[in-house]
């Protein structure tokens, strides 16, 4: 199989989305990249397909954006021709249709989560095309990182806050460790009640311990006066 | 027998021996590409697009004062970096396209729209059209400014640069770019966005093209700064006649005179001749 194309944008990515009573929360870091060079800081990973459906994209940024968009579309056809929202399923099926179709042509990982009549639901498509259901899924190059941390933490009958703060944490340890992501974090929360965005600032990421506390010494500098003439500044005592 | 007609699109029957070949260390040869600097970004009242001027072939420069920044609609302009003739043809069909769906639609024609065809065109040739554009425009939604890359993909931005002086043009945004910022201002800063990239990437250079589009209207502004004007010489180099010797002199003209005599026609036109 064929790994990314030369030049190509790549979202080198953390994604995720956890199922709640309530709802689903997904969440992505912001970093878009071409090589080493980072081409978008801020960049919006998670996709709208429809009212309470989302995703999650990873893999190349053209293939995953020309897949989001042709879904998009197939689920507007749908709720026109049906008088109803599509289920989360339906959305996650098409998905899978279109991956699995295409997966010689296609570098991409995407999670599609929301809510439906049914009640929230997550599923993860990884590369060859495969469709899993899921309470939580992960993805990307930083999720690798971070599956152990999922396993020991993840529980089930969370509410909306601590599955918030799980995702929160979770994408900060994988951005901290993955050269390929980082930025901010993105979330949204999908509810019956509608689509909240949560936006947390580079500086204001979670963090965990990074190393023995660095002793702070107040450091006075010394003036330094550039002769005339001379190359080189004489220190003078403040 | 050989084909009589030839297939519309890319030819790609040479892939496989060309694959063979680069695998054996054959060099593969390059296409003409514009090393460039173009820019774009979100003002008060609406985008501001910048591109330098110089076009390359390899060590060459080929044009030391071409147009990157392309007309797509009245209200809508493309900014072009990459293989110069993939920019030059996509933006030109892009906007033949827009005129016609525009006229179709009866409606003014907006950014998403010429985004969306662009995105669309250039994922189904994955990326065998080296186009790499920003995009920007105001239409009945606002202003909008997005870059699109050689695969398909699109960013949308309050600011952005592409082509080789993209990260010497991304320092200067990064560091001076604000929000709302006035006309004078927001062309002051693409300006020196594209300086930037004029002076420290081998790959752009020569003037600064600039393009203020507002809900008003566009407005080129076509060499905005030109910062490598060619010096008067400060003397004459031509050698004074007779400093080579010569042994034979012969002048010969080249220019064929011809004499054109007017014959003079009869008032009434020249009878008929009914013999």
């Amino acid at each position: 199989m064929q790994r990314l194309k030369a030049g190509e944008v790549n979202l080198g990515t953390s994604i995720m989305a956890v199922q709640f009573d309530g709802g689903v929360v997904i969440g992505a870091d912001s970093r878009t990249t071409t090589g080493s060079y980072i081409a978008n800081r801020v960049t919006d990973k998670l996709t709208y397909v429809h009212d309470r459906v989302y995703c999650c994209r990873s893999g190349s940024a053209a293939d995953t954006q020309a897949v989001a968009d042709i879904v998009h579309s197939h689920l507007q056809m749908f709720a026109q021709q049906y008088g109803t929202p599509p289920p989360v399923h339906t959305a996650a099926s098409v998905f899978e249709k279109l991956c699995y179709d295409n997966k010689d042509n296609l570098s991409a990982g995407i999670i599609v989560a929301g809510w439906d009549k049914g009640g929230p639901s997550v599923y993860n498509i990884p590369l060859g095309g495969g469709l899993f259901k899921q309470p939580w899924a992960i993805g990307g190059s930083g999720s690798t990182y971070v599956y152990g941390y999922c396993d020991a933490t993840y529980r089930e009958g969370w509410g909306r806050d601590q599955t918030v703060q799980f995702v929160k944490n979770t994408l900060a340890l994988a951005m901290s460790r993955d050269g390929s992501s980082g930025g901010t974090i993105r979330i949204a929360v999908i509810t019956e009640d509608g689509v909240e965005r949560l936006f947390i600032p580079g500086n204001e990421l979670p963090t965990f311990w990074e190393g023995p506390p660095v002793p702070m010494t107040v450091v006075e500098a010394k003036k330094v006066v550039p002769t005339a003439g001379e190359g080189a500044p004489i220190e003078v005592e403040a | 027998m050989a084909d009589v007609y030839n297939k519309a699109g890319f030819d790609f029957s040479n892939h496989v021996r060309n694959s063979f070949l680069q695998s054996k260390g054959v060099p593969f040869p390059k296409a003409t590409s514009t090393g460039t600097t173009i820019v774009g970004c979100l003002f008060k009242d609406g985008i501001v697009l910048g591109a330098d001027t110089r076009a390359t072939e390899g060590p060459i420069v080929a044009d030391k004062n071409c147009e990157k920044i392309h007309y797509i609609t009245d209200n809508i302009r493309c900014c072009g970096a990459g293989t110069a003739a993939d920019t030059e043809f996509t933006t030109a069909l892009i906007s033949s396209n827009m005129e016609l769906h525009a006229l179709n639609s009866g409606r003014k024609p907006r950014v998403v729209t010429a985004m969306t065809m662009l995105k669309q065109y250039l994922f189904r040739h994955q990326g065998a059209i080296g186009a790499a554009l920003v995009l920007g425009g105001v239409d009945s939604t606002g202003a909008h400014l997005f870059t699109v890359a050689p695969h398909g993909s699109t960013d949308k931005l309050p600011y952005v640069t592409m082509g080789s002086g993209s990260l010497a043009a991304m320092a200067v945004f990064e560091s001076q770019w604000r929000k709302d910022l006035d006309r004078e201002s927001a062309i002051n800063l693409v300006s020196a966005a594209i300086s930037a990239g004029i002076f420290n990437d081998l790959g752009s250079g020569s003037n600064v093209d600039v393009c203020v589009i507002t809900a008003e209207g566009t407005t080129m502004l076509r060499n905005h700064v030109t910062p490598n004007e060619r010096g008067a010489k400060e003397k004459r180099y031509k050698f004074r006649l007779g400093t080579t010797a010569w042994t034979k002199e012969s002048v010969r003209k080249f220019v064929v005179d011809e004499s054109v005599t007017q014959i003079s026609v009869p008032a009434g036109g020249e009878a008929m001749d009914i013999s």
